[in-house]
């Protein structure tokens, strides 16, 4: 039934005026998101233009959330959004994507960072500690990594690609949240399956049963694989016919993506103007 | 907050966790499924489509006029405009249509070999897919049921289901090892308004491929798609006479089953009706199966995965606005997750959109019929009357057309009339039970026994209730769920003989 549910979704039919609303919402719930050893700080800054403004001003775009980038990044990152900036940056720390590394390296890497100038972390669990059962062990490396972010917002990434059920997503989802996530996120898009519907439903069940039992709302970022409009829309309507209204904004729900945006602004585009662009008309991913 | 029984192992070393979280006091912890970003209206194109202004009888091959002249109306439940005219057939169409049969069984479709008529049973389900998305619509605008439904379910399964009978047309002899499958002859056929196509097909298919001819009587209120179908059947060069198709009221269908010539009858419809029409046919030689109403019980045990459980008991008894014979009408929920339960289903029919049924994002589409409003109405106010609590979608319908919001009752007994009769609409009973020889006893406590459904994580309850329940089919974390290779069927009042499979060709053959 999850994989049956999470199909229904992709079936509504998003036209006209809840289109253009849809793919404006998706912009501003984009964590742009540049992960890679070539990174440069000039790489980054621009990366940080174009969450600004993702597209010329006359088509009325929001900007992006956030701008997503390694630990040695952040300062440049900082550097060019400035102090205070529409767009957050976020930054994936305790030895990402692995997470094989000592708690004490981890902690380390996630205070730098945020004195850096990270708003968000975005860490990865202990995939080999889930795996072999010592959920505890799972529950006090968040909890920690928690106390370390300070005011930074802590998203956790459980790589459901590495979980592969759906029991183990529901669990590490909990686990996550009860250990003090204030987002879950599936993957860190280093492996494959990255986000999925059904993962990402059992995720949002998880989301509406904790909101039940505890009156926290814990926010939701699929990541990794989305790459369309029509799949961003697909998302969005689970969210909203899942969790309601009040998770349809960027401070409950974010897409982590780099391609997805380009294909958006393009449906925007066309919208605006009546009809496609080629792939130059739009600044590079 | 977990939704399995099974304990989640885990023993934090920290026991305070630092949180800067703002807690949502108890009272106000709501899902909001407001308006934020609203769907706009996405309605599948229907002008293309054009539908005719009078509708004939099919017999013969041919579009005939009815000897008596008349024509009554056919509408678009959801509009309350007119569609069409349909032809009302009498006694002596009906006896024309027989006679037709008759004459292409014994001339023509008795003697050709099977792998012949397996080529036009391919033939018109390749045309039925070719034009899916027309008779879709068409189903649509005729019944009421919503296009996402008739497009990505009814046209589907139509389809598959002359493909899947197509394939036993030249392999009867060995369907049934050691007997020689012979065709009955003349077969009427008798089908309801829920699904329109896909009872065609049910009926259609397996006859034509045993070697019978059949005479078919669609319902009064969806004969459009039937007329299309007969328009494929000439298309397809079908042989003159081996389809006949009279549309009509209940005389019309009176008179079918009390033809003489008639070999065989299949009624798919209500119990009522199937009673009156096993009378009738009582001391003929008229072989009969017959397709009744239901009540089903789908169950909800503790230890099942109750979201996806939530999804399969909306799926059971929503869809088709509840027109489903099978549908899971009766939902015993374990007493432990009563709540639960209650509070995710009334969220979950906050989110089912009600509405112009050719819209591609409604869920919920029109009543059939203005006289299956009425009786849902009734069934559902005695609900209310008696003592049970009704919740239902807050949803503004349509100002024409016949609305029923997705309703379900809590605080219902076994002494309700709604935990015991077929309301045949979009409404459950919810009832509890504490273990599950409780269970399967108040499932099995009623004149029906078509469907049930089991909900829970552990296999060897699955099994055990599957052989307790007396059901012809029993649903196991899933519901509703269709193939033309499985059989379907009821036991006591929900009737007797089965569609589908094996099974479905053994009712249209004589093994001797």
């Amino acid at each position: 039934m999850v994989e049956e549910r999470a199909a229904s979704f992709s079936k509504r039919s998003i036209k006209t005026s809840a289109k253009l609303a849809g793919l404006k919402m998706a912009v501003s719930m984009c964590d742009l998101t540049t992960l890679e050893g070539k990174d440069t700080p000039g790489k980054v800054a621009y990366l940080c233009r174009k969450a600004l403004q993702p597209i010329e001003a006359k088509y009325d775009v929001p900007s992006c959330a956030a701008v997503c980038v390694y630990p040695n990044m952040v300062k440049y990152a900082r550097k060019f959004l400035g102090d205070v900036s529409p767009v957050n940056i976020a930054a994936v720390a305790t030895g990402f994507p692995s997470g094989q590394y000592p708690l004490r390296t981890k902690l380390e890497e996630v205070r730098r960072t945020v004195a850096d100038g990270a708003d968000e972390i975005d860490m990865v669990i202990d995939r080999a500690a889930f795996l072999a059962g010592d959920h505890g062990k799972v529950f006090d490396e968040i909890a920690a990594t928690k106390e370390a972010c300070g005011p930074a917002h802590l998203k956790v990434i459980l790589e459901t690609g590495e979980l592969v059920t759906y029991d183990n997503v529901r669990l590490a989802s909990e686990i996550a949240m009860q250990a003090g996530g204030d987002f879950i996120k599936t993957s860190t898009g280093k492996v494959s399956p990255a986000a999925t519907m059904p993962v990402t439903l059992v995720m949002l069940e998880a989301i509406r049963d904790y909101f039940f039992a505890t009156g926290i709302r814990i926010g939701m970022k699929p990541a990794g694989g989305i790459r369309t409009s029509k799949q961003a829309f697909a998302y969005l309507v689970m969210v909203k016919e899942t969790l309601g209204d009040d998770w349809l904004n960027p401070q409950m729900f974010r897409f982590g993506a780099s391609t997805l945006v380009n294909d958006v602004l393009m449906q925007i585009a066309k919208h605006v103007d009546g009809n496609y662009q080629g792939p130059d008309y739009f600044s590079l991913p | 907050m977990k939704t399995k029984s099974k304990a989640v192992k885990f023993s934090p070393k920290r026991a305070v966790v630092a949180t800067s979280h703002a807690v949502v006091p108890l009272k106000d912890r709501k899902l909001n499924f407001g308006n934020k970003w609203d769907f706009a209206p996405a309605p599948e194109d229907s002008k293309n489509y054009v539908i005719a202004p009078q509708h004939e009888l099919f017999i013969n091959g041919k579009f005939v006029a009815p000897t008596s002249g008349k024509y009554f109306e056919s509408i678009n439940p959801a509009t309350e405009q007119t569609l069409t005219t349909i032809a009302a057939a009498n006694a002596e169409d009906v006896d024309s249509a027989v006679k037709s049969a008759r004459k292409a069984y014994d001339k023509v479709w008795s003697k050709m070999p099977g792998r012949e008529r397996g080529k036009y049973l391919y033939r018109i389900a390749r045309i039925i897919q070719e034009k899916a998305r027309e008779l879709a619509v068409l189903e649509t605008m005729d019944g009421g049921k919503t296009i996402k439904e008739s497009r990505d379910v009814d046209l589907p399964l139509v389809a598959a289901h002359f493909f899947y009978y197509a394939g036993w047309a030249d392999k009867l002899k060995y369907a049934f090892p050691g007997k020689t499958p012979q065709p009955l002859g003349v077969a009427g056929q008798i089908i309801p308004w829920n699904f329109p196509l896909l009872m065609a097909a049910w009926k259609i298919a397996p006859a034509l491929a045993c070697g019978n001819t059949v005479v078919l009587k669609p319902a009064e209120t969806t004969s459009l798609t039937a007329m299309r179908l007969a328009q494929i059947f000439q298309e397809a060069e079908l042989p003159e006479g081996v389809v006949n198709i009279v549309t009509g009221a209940g005389e019309t269908g009176a008179a079918l089953v009390n033809h003489p010539d008639i070999n065989k009858l299949a009624f798919t419809g209500s119990t009522e009706v199937g009673k009156r029409i096993a009378q009738a046919v009582a001391g003929t030689h008229k072989k009969l199966t017959l397709e009744l109403g239901g009540k089903a019980a789908n169950i909800l045990f503790e230890d099942a995965p109750i979201d996806q459980a939530i999804e399969g008991v909306i799926n059971g008894i929503y869809f088709n606005q509840g027109h489903v014979c099978c549908a899971g009408s009766r939902l015993f929920v374990q007493e432990g997750i009563y709540k639960t339960v209650i509070k995710k289903l009334r969220d979950r029919i906050q989110t089912l959109r009600v509405g112009n049924p050719l819209d591609k994002n409604t869920d919920i589409g029109a009543i059939n019929s203005r006289p299956q409003l009425e009786k849902i109405r009734e069934l559902v106010q005695s609900g209310v009357d008696e003592g049970a609590e009704l919740t239902q979608t807050q949803c503004t319908l349509p100002a024409k057309g016949y609305w029923f919001a997705p309703s379900f009752l809590t605080g219902v007994t076994h002494a309700h009339r709604v935990a015991s009769e077929e309301i045949f609409g979009p409404v459950l009973s919810v009832m509890t039970f504490r273990t599950p020889e409780e269970a399967f006893e108040r499932a099995n406590n009623i004149p029906y026994g078509l469907s049930a459904g089991v909900w829970t994580d552990k296999g060897s309850k699955i099994f055990k209730m599957v052989n307790k329940l007396r059901a012809g089919v029993v649903w196991a974390n899933t519901y509703n769920k269709f193939d033309p290779t499985s059989p379907f069927g009821g036991y006591k009042e929900s009737g007797f003989g089965r569609e589908g499979g094996l099974h479905g060709l053994a009712a249209y053959c004589r093994l001797d």
